[in-house]
């Protein structure tokens, strides 16, 4: 499923962090650690970090990407940073 | 951000370790001869139950997501479920180490109901004759014996742990096949001179050829096999294999020893490279904060003979371990360096390679 929907399309996805991941704020953003697949990723921006968190209070990955005031030039980056945590379970969809 | 520029900012350290070994005892059972604590007797100053579930506390607020629980053979503290279980409970995942002559029945159910736990069972070789001449006379089949019993006991992929040498480096494949048998992961390690290694380096070190077999192998099996990213001396030899390419000693790792003696990691238990005891005053935070030693180590580190080699972005150097207990400075090649500059480095007349700081081994007294 995970590559499915990382695939294509994942800004109109409604997402969340997964709920057996923590995250932990650093200067370079955060580290995010998976106590199921016991993974451990870098979160390699601040506003990576936000974004991440604020997933589950938006409809869609762009309108969590609006609301954190990210520019739409920016987007696809995220939309990249965002799949690569989805493949790794770090995000998932809901 | 770039992966290189991460690495760099990992470089300078972070509030909190990502990964921190924690021996709880230099009792074992066992008498290895490459055994990097130089475990074997107890040392009568351990942590008692209530200090080790302080650490454990500080360890929850600052935020560290897992311990690797080593020793000696940890199993051999009374305590050992309580402190397992009161850190499991507390959120921070426990990934141990055992040579598995305590796994019985019932403590293979126990550890398999609990979450966030991981084992690994040490063996160094894929045979009873190959394992037992460097772990000892039985160990082979107390490991195996152990592998059943977890697998029974419905615990779920565990972990078989190969620290590689000149002796098994061979045996890669069978390693592997024996690892899919149980549905286990396998776990492969450089040898370090520390500790006892610090005596059976000579014999037991990967010869120049093994280590280009052991990079070729690595590199064909990728992230399935786990390495601690303790190999990366070798990505000078080409594509880099998967993980961090640095040393995180006193960055992002360290190890507390069975005493609360704070170390820039697991593998350098000398003075040298203590940095303070979770005993002193603002504990393990403070340490990990505010020693000198982490401070140092957190500067940009000169590559000074390595400097006019091309291949230094790739390796960094190599191992500050492998370095400090081969007598080789640490601003200049890996004893085993790829490119063969830390042979070299070995052959000066007169080289003086420093002693470990304690010795636990059981027969310590008689040599």
């Amino acid at each position: 499923m995970s590559t499915d929907i990382a695939s294509a399309g994942l800004l109109q996805r409604a997402l969340e962090l997964h709920p057996q991941v923590a995250l932990r704020p650093e200067p370079f953003g955060a580290l995010a650690y998976h106590y199921g697949t016991r993974r451990l990723v870098f979160l390699k921006h601040p506003d990576m970090v936000a974004v991440t968190r604020s997933l589950a209070e938006h409809d869609t990955l762009s309108s969590a990407l609006r609301a954190a005031g990210i520019a739409e030039s920016r987007w696809p980056s995220f939309e990249r940073a965002m799949s690569s945590l989805v493949e790794s379970g770090v995000v998932h969809e809901r | 951000m770039s992966a290189e520029s991460l690495v760099e900012q990992l470089k300078t350290g972070l509030d909190a370790p990502i990964c921190l070994t924690w021996e709880l005892t230099y009792a074992c059972n066992l008498q290895c001869v490459h055994c990097l604590s130089s475990s074997g007797r107890r040392d009568p100053r351990e942590l008692s139950t209530a200090e080790a579930h302080r650490v454990i506390d500080e360890l929850r607020s600052i935020q560290v997501f897992y311990v690797n629980i080593g020793g000696g053979e940890p199993m051999l503290r009374r305590d050992f479920f309580d402190i397992v279980e009161y850190s499991v409970s507390s959120g921070i995942g426990v990934k141990f180490s055992t040579n598995g002559a305590y796994i019985d029945d019932a403590s293979a159910r126990r550890l398999a109901s609990l979450d966030y736990l991981d084992i690994q069972i040490s063996v160094d070789g894929a045979d009873e004759a190959t394992n037992d001449a460097v772990r000892g006379s039985g160990s082979w089949a107390l490991a195996r014996s152990a592998m059943d019993r977890l697998a029974d006991a419905g615990f779920g992929p565990f972990k078989i742990s190969v620290v590689a040498t000149r002796h098994n480096v061979s045996q890669l494949d069978r390693f592997k096949q024996l690892a899919d048998s149980y549905g286990a992961q396998l776990r492969l390690t450089r040898l370090r001179p520390s500790g006892r290694g610090v005596d059976a380096w000579d014999d037991l070190h990967l010869t120049a050829q093994q280590q280009r077999d052991v990079y070729a192998w690595l590199l064909d099996h990728g992230d399935s096999v786990l390495t601690g990213d303790s190999f990366f001396h070798l990505n000078a030899l080409g594509d880099p294999l998967p993980g961090l390419n640095m040393c995180g000693a006193g960055r992002v790792v360290c190890l507390i020893d069975p005493i609360g003696d704070v170390y820039a990691c697991p593998f350098v238990i000398h003075d040298d490279f203590r940095a303070g005891n979770v005993r002193d005053a603002g504990g393990f935070t403070e340490v990990w904060r505010s020693s000198e030693l982490f401070a140092e180590l957190r500067q940009p580190q000169s590559a000074g003979a390595c400097a006019s080699c091309g291949s230094f972005d790739a390796c960094q150097g190599g191992c500050m371990a492998a370095k400090f207990f081969t007598g080789l400075p640490l601003d200049g090649p890996d004893p085993e360096c790829v490119t063969g500059h830390g042979a070299a480095a070995l052959s000066v007349p007169v080289r003086i390679a420093p002693r470990p700081a304690h010795d636990h081994s059981r027969l310590a007294a008689h040599r």
